[in-house]
């Protein structure tokens, strides 16, 4: 019977009053990730919700479905014992640059390698919001913030290059205004067995308010992203007379009938091809390249969670023991009489 | 040759196994305790192994030992001295002179005390026995590696392989000293070598010619007898702590209808507990390693989220890593079994050896005021017990559980009667179903009674709800930081734990009711105490023992015993934490103490001249 019930968006709305800045990226994505579950269909009772510590780790009170804020950089872990005890669940990650790529980078990067059947958001602010301002693992080099007051001297993370390092089987990017692709990429994300990272390129109104100005405004928008469609040719530009070329081993950005270049040297989107090169070239496209947008990244692979229960079943095919009392009786035991 | 072999009767006898780590010192004492209990004498073993896995071959530190303390009444621990030594090579015999009694037999392979080997074990003379003092030992002096090389001609094994099976020779003599049959370990040797039916077969032909050697040259030493012992009917295996543990955490599950999830990293002397859960596929568990400490606890906690007996082992730097995800578990209110096999510390410390040292940071080692339950197991096959009742009250509480077990018991092991799983008692989760009270439903309203709320697993319909590390409101459970809330939560949390105290037994006190001093331990050292407290008595000391397996809360009777006794002595392997800790929940209780944190079990001699000195005062 449940397979004809039709959800709506509110049916996964708490009653908790939201806490967010006015203007804060988050509002947008919330209400993307409820319109989401209402397209996948999956009922509230069999969705759990974890998120660590930050703004964004705010979102699982804003939920109608299971949910647990835990601690700092812990949710991934937390959601890997969710998802591996409970392989029924649907099970989301809600995180920040901070609590996700910091303090949780390892429990990330695992999470990906094993590819748990999760669902992680990346808020990605480029700062720590609730501490009050302080640079992340994704602030730019040389940006000044209040722990950095004479600029930062170290690399940013790039989290599509972390993903892809960690052997990551699905990587897609977005942008807090950008609703329709939000919607899109959370929907695939959620249908993709494995873990899914989303990296949702937010504005943070109060201490890092522009951070993606240049790329996120709708007058740079169409010159400077790119939408990534698998099967489709990697066009962009407001006359989408922009392509993607293959230039030696390089990508390389032209204008359609500039330079000798034609449709057909524009290349077309392999989401689904395992080699991760091409991927991870797209992922770290920036600067005089368009941001790619969509899904980079989406493949098949043998997930985690299904098999701890494969190979408990494979043991139980061929071991009978179903009891402690059955397995110590099996066991080297002497009777006393 | 021809005078009678002199037949000592005992009724417990100590052995210490020791060689080079790479001799099989563990293997050959494991397959003596096993044969000597199938033979029904009690027994307890002590594994005492160097943290290298292979230091240099016949160097002081490569030195492993496995002593085994076998009797034909109640053993409790492995002894504080040899009867008899086994000594492969002399850095061995170096390292375990401090273990013999004026009187031991000490077997050793003449081969292995040439020049060289005496050189490696920092010997100055030709003469090991004199120079370590030893006058009065009885010596076997034997050319083991020769005889098994010669024994083994026919078998076609190269040098190496063969020389291998040297300390089942060792075994072969030891069991014609104790005038054991030898069936059952010729048994064990063909299951063990089952996919290599050459090296068991080996294996037995230099046991047997081991045994008929001792026999052979009629050794001019004392054999020994220990008799049977009448124990409870029933079948019984030998178990070591961890392997205790891990049974009673599948147990609980079993009870309560859980799946059991452990999640894991290696850590010595805990490790045994992931492997042998990870190896349980067939009971369903999920016991798994993660990438770190913390996220072995972090998934425990998401298992226990999402309806499972989630569980995590550690020893004392793993219990310190996982501190804040234990403080998540307390706030959340979540079942989450800990177990923490203590060893020497601070920080690496002494990895493979045993204390008491983590007491405090269980009960206290965390941010805010986060009670969580502390249990203590008493003895290897008490693992068990402790295990099953630390599950038990992790999900009947809804709250976080440390069990304290220690590398001593962990590694210990001692003939264990199978449990009457039946007997055992229920373990009953708090559902969310048999929520009763008149308003709706909250995730933080609670059984009056208990003070526990009730387990909303994920997947149940109309339940959805959300919870974690932030302090929730008592009444409606969305966040709060109202300053009156949050007292009344802190009271709340600390009162559930408190109330425990109501569903665990009280405790025992062992001994004379009249007892002019009680003698007061915790955890692993039950053993010792209690055999100090035995020794006592028989020297007409009107002594007592309470031993503590419930730290927190502690059983409703604690004051009233501790009162009860003119003197009362804490022994502990730490510097005193116990002590302090009652000292802090018994207005006026000033025990003696005793302390020692050498890395190894108490002495039972010292014990007892040191109560007695108090007596004494």
């Amino acid at each position: 019977m449940e397979e004809t019930v039709k959800y709506q968006p509110k049916d996964y709305k708490s009653d908790q009053y939201v806490r967010w800045c006015p203007g804060c990226g988050d509002h947008a994505v919330l209400n993307c990730i409820h319109k989401a579950m209402a397209q996948l269909g999956v009922a509230p009772k069999d969705i759990a919700v974890i998120s660590g510590i930050g703004c964004s780790s705010r979102l699982p009170y804003y939920m109608n479905t299971y949910g647990f804020h835990t601690i700092h950089g812990r949710a991934a872990a937390i959601a890997t014992g969710v998802k591996t005890a409970r392989t029924d669940l649907n099970v989301w990650v809600m995180t920040g640059d901070g609590d996700c790529l910091a303090i949780g980078g390892n429990h990330f990067i695992h999470a990906v390698r094993r590819n748990v059947d999760l669902n992680i958001a990346l808020f990605n602010n480029k700062i720590y919001g609730l501490t009050k301002g302080q640079y992340s693992p994704t602030t730019d080099r040389g940006f000044v913030s209040k722990s950095s007051p004479y600029g930062t001297v170290e690399e940013p993370f790039i989290p599509a290059e972390l993903t892809m390092g960690a052997r990551g089987t699905f990587f897609a990017r977005t942008i807090d205004v950008d609703l329709k692709n939000t919607t899109e990429v959370m929907e695939s994300a959620a249908r993709h067995k494995g873990t899914s990272v989303v990296e949702v390129l937010v504005n943070c109104v109060i201490f890092n308010d522009g951070i993606h100005k240049q790329i996120t405004d709708k007058e740079y928008r169409p010159e400077r992203t790119i939408l990534l469609r698998h099967g489709e040719k990697m066009l962009y530009g407001k006359d989408n007379n922009r392509g993607i070329v293959l230039d030696g081993l390089k990508l390389k950005a032209v204008t359609l009938g500039e330079g000798g270049y034609t449709l057909d040297d524009v290349l077309v989107h392999d989401a689904h091809a395992e080699d991760n090169t091409l991927h991870l070239m797209l992922g770290m496209m920036g600067g005089d390249m368009p941001v790619a947008l969509g899904i980079v990244r989406d493949v098949a692979a043998p997930v985690y969670d299904e098999e701890v229960e494969k190979q408990i079943a494979q043991v139980q095919a061929v071991n009978p023991v179903r009891s402690l009392k059955e397995l110590l009786m099996k066991g080297e035991v002497w009777e006393v009489k | 040759m021809s005078e009678q072999t002199r037949v000592t009767t005992l009724d417990k006898v100590v052995v210490r196994f020791s060689g080079d780590s790479g001799d099989g010192m563990q293997l050959t004492g494991t397959i003596f305790s096993n044969l000597s209990a199938i033979l029904g004498n009690d027994i307890s073993t002590f594994p005492d192994f160097p943290a290298e896995i292979r230091a240099p071959q016949g160097s002081l530190s490569g030195v492993s030992g496995y002593q085994v303390h076998l009797g034909s009444r109640k053993i409790f621990t492995p002894g504080d001295k040899a009867d008899v030594l086994v000594a492969m090579n002399p850095a061995a015999l170096k390292v375990n002179v401090k273990f013999l009694k004026p009187d031991s037999i000490v077997i050793i392979d003449t081969d292995s005390f040439q020049k060289s080997d005496l050189d490696k074990a920092l010997f100055t003379t030709d003469d090991p026995f004199a120079e370590l003092g030893l006058t009065t030992v009885q010596v076997v002096a034997a050319p083991i590696s020769s005889m098994v090389k010669d024994g083994l001609a026919e078998f076609g094994l190269d040098n190496k392989s063969a020389l291998r099976c040297k300390n089942m020779f060792a075994l072969g003599l030891v069991c014609w000293l104790f005038e054991r049959p030898m069936e059952s370990a010729m048994h064990m040797l063909e299951n063990k070598f089952s996919k290599k039916p050459t090296i068991a077969k080996a294996n037995i032909k230099v046991l047997t010619d081991g045994y008929n050697y001792g026999h052979n040259i009629h050794a001019r030493v004392s054999t020994y007898r220990i008799e049977s012992r009448q124990s409870e009917p029933g079948f019984y295996t030998d178990i070591n702590g961890n392997k205790a543990t891990s049974y009673g955490l599948i147990a609980a599950a079993e009870k309560a209808g859980l799946k059991l999830f452990l999640g894991s990293y290696p850590i010595t002397p805990a490790t045994d507990i992931l492997q042998e859960l990870s190896a349980r596929k067939e009971l369903g568990v999920k016991g798994l390693q993660f990438e770190d400490e913390i996220a072995g606890i972090c998934t425990a906690i998401g298992a226990g989220f999402a309806g499972a007996l989630g569980a995590t082992s550690t020893s004392g730097p793993g219990l310190a890593l996982k501190s804040e995800a234990i403080g998540l578990a307390v706030i959340s209110e979540i079942p989450l079994v800990i177990v923490d096999v203590q060893r020497g510390g601070p920080s690496t410390g002494l990895p493979t050896k045993s204390e008491q040292t983590d007491l405090m940071q269980a009960l206290y080692g965390r941010n805010g005021e986060s009670p969580a339950v502390v249990i203590a197991a008493a003895t290897p096959t008490d693992c068990f017990d402790a295990a099953y009742w630390a599950a038990k009250l992790a999900v009947e509480h809804m709250t976080p559980v440390i069990l304290l077990t220690d590398s001593y018991i962990a590694n210990g092991s001692s003939a264990w009667r199978l449990p009457d799983l039946e007997k055992y008692p229920e373990i009953k989760p708090p559902y969310v179903d048999q929520y009763d009270g008149e308003r709706p439903w909250k995730p933080y309203r609670r059984n009056p009674e208990n003070l526990v709320r009730y387990w909303a697993v994920p997947g149940t319909p109309d339940y959805m709800h959300r919870i974690g590390g932030l302090e929730k409101d008592f009444d409606n459970s969305s966040i709060s930081t109202d300053p009156i809330n949050h007292q009344k939560m802190v009271e709340t949390r600390q009162a559930k734990v408190d109330k425990i105290a109501d569903y665990i037994p009280e405790l025992e006190v062992i001994g004379d009711r009249d007892a002019e001093l009680l003698i007061v331990g915790w955890g692993g050292t039950y053993g010792h105490l209690y055999e100090a407290m035995e020794t006592m008595q028989e020297n007409c000391r009107k002594v007592a023992f309470a031993h503590f397996k419930f730290i927190s809360p502690l059983p409703r009777n604690t004051e009233e015993v501790l009162k009860r006794y003119k003197k009362v002595v804490v022994a502990e392997q730490n510097k005193g934490q116990f002590a302090n800790y009652l000292r802090s929940k018994v207005s006026g209780f000033n025990p003696y103490k005793f302390n020692r944190v050498k890395g190894q079990p108490f002495v039972v001699s010292r014990l007892v001249e040191e109560f007695t000195k108090i007596m004494e005062e």
